[in-house]
């Protein structure tokens, strides 16, 4: 299986995004530049955290037009797997690939830190090696983290089982409705999510729990393709 | 001809940024200050002397960039 880890100027975890997939599933794993007009070698692609041309404007909102952002809108329509993280998945809704939008966290603050996550759908390409309601400890870090969307989106959003991750309880640590910390698309092949999974592939980082996002896409991709699943 | 851009945000959706500084105003004794909202301010200067043309061509850039639409408006005057 083959991963592109985007890279656009000020993307800041994308080294991490690539280490993850080594690390925890050895597969195959490119850096890609935004300047990039094929993807079609890939089978996943990683939307990386950081601050994708400073954040100017808004977050995601330039980084929406590079070149390999139309690669990007391929690759979904084409159902390969893509997962947006933290600027990831502002790029995401900033292109129209996921509904709704990040805007500024209501407390007044920067957060980064731990935070508990309820699996709220485990069936799908990102989540199938978690139970359905489990709760992980993924780190947040992000200033615009506050996911909105009307009241009309909401609603389809639940009908269509699109939310994936919420914070649990009352953490709610920037103001997102419903407390929702990840989204997937109709289809289910594009998820974003403002948690960040490949800075929780070790113990040593404090957590593991994300090391299981990363085998989820191994797996669903194995499946896919009638590879045999060997652990 | 010049174009001047606003884009401010959505009534139904929540400013934090413009709710701090209406604390911080307070706190500076400024108590009439009943609510705060931010948003941008953009000078665009276009090479065209055609009005019809340079409204559909700011609209269009708001649409796409200026302004994310489910969270903000926009408006804009031209002039020139």
């Amino acid at each position: 299986m083959k991963f592109a880890v985007l890279v656009f100027p000020g993307s800041n975890c994308d080294i991490d995004c690539y280490k993850a997939v080594e690390d925890t599933i050895g597969q195959s794993v490119d850096y890609v530049w935004h300047t990039t007009t094929d993807l079609s070698a890939y089978d996943a692609i990683l939307v990386p955290g950081g601050f994708s041309y400073g954040d100017y404007l808004r977050c995601g909102a330039i980084a929406q037009f590079a070149n390999v952002m139309n690669e990007v809108k391929k690759a979904a329509e084409a159902g390969k797997y893509i997962l947006g993280i933290c600027n990831g998945f502002q790029i995401l809704t900033e292109a129209g690939l996921l509904p709704g939008a990040l805007i500024r966290n209501n407390g007044l603050k920067f957060v980064c830190q731990q935070e508990q996550l309820e699996v709220v759908n485990n069936n799908t390409a990102f989540t199938n090696q978690y139970s359905q309601g489990e709760m992980i400890n993924i780190p947040i870090a992000h200033g615009e983290g506050n996911y909105y969307c009307d009241d009309a989106t909401l609603a389809e959003l639940k009908a269509n089982n699109q939310i994936v991750f919420r914070y649990a309880g009352d953490t709610n640590p920037n103001g997102s409705i419903e407390n929702i910390a990840g989204i997937r698309n109709k289809a289910g092949n594009v998820v974003g999510m403002m948690p960040h999974p490949e800075r929780a592939v070790d113990q040593l980082m404090g957590s593991e729990d994300g090391k299981r996002m990363f085998t989820s896409i191994l797996n669903a991709w194995r499946e896919q393709h009638g590879a045999a699943v060997n652990g | 001809m010049k174009a001047t851009v606003y884009v401010t945000i959505k009534q139904n959706v929540l400013d934090p940024q413009g709710t701090a500084v209406q604390g911080a105003l307070h706190t500076l004794g400024f108590s009439e200050v009943e609510k705060v909202r931010i948003g941008k301010y953009l000078e665009v200067e276009l090479d065209t002397t055609d009005r019809a043309e340079a409204e559909t061509r700011i609209k269009a850039m708001c649409e796409k960039l200026f302004a994310n639409t489910v969270v903000e408006d926009f408006r804009f005057e031209l002039e020139g």
